[in-house]
């Protein structure tokens, strides 16, 4: 990833930082709100590979905690993890398959939305199981899932997609 | 290019062609990725120990402080763009409700007109009354505090915590704990709070909660949010004895015990009693109230900062 593909997706994970404090939170549609900052990381994770992803879920998260005065590295972790795993994925069994995005993103609103949960619970905040896992966590899923595709072409035609390395190549000749 | 011929393509008569590839060793790939992605869950676990435990004059809180300073400017550029589109939101959203809402608020006002001669009369004999006992008494509201007037610029993500940030702080005379109100009624309290910027705990959110009283019948009781639900709460804590109707007007109580005092001062709309049960084995009343305030649709707030700091 060079200087000037790493620059541009950082300014991507701001930009979705910023509207996802400023506006995309307060869009609570049937008790949820959709979490474009998350998808974005995603389709980075997806786009660019676990490491990167990793990252730049580690730096949105952190703008979030900074600009919303929470708790520092609980959202960087959230999306550490959502970045790394979707990473994961796209170097894996999810490589060329068609639905990975909307894969990737369904599973990691649902783990983000528990791994969420059991962490402000270590961390002693009065969260009601049903509210986040159920009432505010159904409308999200889907509301992400209906975002994924857009933000996965958008993103990709933003940031670009990262070279895959090549498996050894056997050409055979008659 | 070099060919190699294998026994087996060379029974079968072929000929194979290695095309040479750059490939990175797999071990020290695996290595370097965990070794990133460990170093950022450290250092992400480092972060919320340390901003957990430590106060906001610490040195994590200044960092954090600075750092909300210089991303102010972006989310107030980001908040005046998103405005318009917001209203639009609103104004579409408000369309599907105007009809019932405008009923409702022919209804309120002629309600409204009743207490207002009401409470003139009432207003008369308590300054007599007030005069003639001395009496001592809390923070009232509005009188007693200077309203700084702030935008709404963010909220955060997910339903685990209930607050907004507004773009006002120390440098306004805002301080952590100051009670926040709009036109409608209460909204909060001020939680932190760094120069340009301040985080308010809605009402709504699980750890909120505001000594209340109704204003028809001085039963008391505590607000607090309604599990299970977004932006309903409960008054909790009324006595089986004291009378809770429905329809009746929910305001803070302001309470006063020698040095301590209600973060809120009395006499703040809070919300309108919806509905009123109790059974048997329950020893309080269940009291839900629907909130004045919108809550999910906050775009500006007033932060109350007592006059006498100011003076």
């Amino acid at each position: 990833m060079t200087a000037l593909d790493s620059l541009r997706a950082f300014a991507v994970v701001f930009v979705a930082a910023l509207l996802q404090v400023v506006i995309v939170s307060s869009l609570v549609i049937a008790g949820g709100a959709p979490d474009l900052l998350l998808v974005v990381v995603v389709a980075l994770g997806l786009l660019r590979g676990s490491v990167p992803g990793a990252a730049f879920g580690f730096v949105g998260g952190l703008v979030v905690d900074v600009v919303t005065l929470g708790t520092l590295g609980v959202t960087s972790l959230i999306l550490t993890l959502a970045g790394f795993w979707a990473g994961r994925y796209a170097e894996t069994t999810g490589r060329d398959r068609r639905l990975a995005p909307l894969i990737a993103v369904g599973t990691i609103t649902v783990l983000a939305g528990a791994f969420g949960y059991l962490l402000h619970y270590l961390l002693d905040a009065e969260v009601v199981a049903g509210t986040v896992l159920v009432t505010a966590l159904v409308p999200a899923f889907f509301l992400n899932l209906i975002l994924a595709l857009p933000v996965f072409a958008l993103v990709r035609r933003l940031v670009g997609e990262a070279q895959r390395e090549l498996a050894p190549e056997v050409e055979v000749l008659v | 290019m070099p060919r190699q011929r294998s026994p087996r393509s060379a029974a079968l008569g072929l000929t194979v062609r290695r095309i040479p590839t750059t490939i990175p060793s797999r071990s020290s790939g695996t290595l370097r990725r965990r070794l990133v992605v460990g170093l950022l869950v450290l250092a992400s676990l480092v972060l919320i120990s340390l901003s957990f435990r430590a106060d906001e004059s610490g040195p994590l809180g200044g960092v954090q402080s600075a750092g909300a300073t210089v991303l102010r400017p972006f989310a107030v550029g980001f908040e005046r763009v998103a405005q318009p589109f917001r209203d639009v939101y609103g104004w579409a959203d408000s369309l599907l409700t105007a009809r019932s809402e405008a009923e409702t608020l022919r209804e309120e006002l002629r309600e409204a007109r009743q207490r207002a001669i009401q409470s003139e009369y009432a207003v008369q004999e308590n300054v007599y009354l007030r005069d003639l006992l001395d009496y001592r008494d809390g923070p009232r509201f509005p009188a007693d505090f200077d309203p700084v007037a702030a935008e709404v610029i963010g909220r955060p993500s997910g339903a685990f915590t209930q607050a907004i940030v507004i773009a006002a702080g120390s440098n306004d005379g805002v301080r952590a704990n100051d009670p926040v109100v709009t036109a409608d009624g209460l909204v909060g309290v001020v939680t932190r709070v760094t120069s340009g910027t301040a985080r308010i705990q809605l009402l709504t959110d699980e750890e909120a909660a505001a000594s209340a009283i109704d204003l028809r019948t001085g039963a008391t009781g505590i607000v607090r949010h309604a599990r299970g639900t977004r932006e309903t709460l409960v008054l909790d804590r009324v006595r089986k004895q004291d009378v809770v109707r429905r329809g009746n007007e929910i305001v803070t109580a302001g309470w006063r015990a020698g040095a301590l005092s209600s973060l809120y001062p009395k006499g703040i709309p809070i919300g309108r009693v919806t509905s009123v049960g109790q059974t048997d084995t329950d020893l309080f009343q269940q009291v839900q109230v629907d909130p004045y305030v919108d809550f999910g649709a906050l775009d500006a707030v007033l932060v109350l900062v007592p006059t006498e700091r100011g003076g």
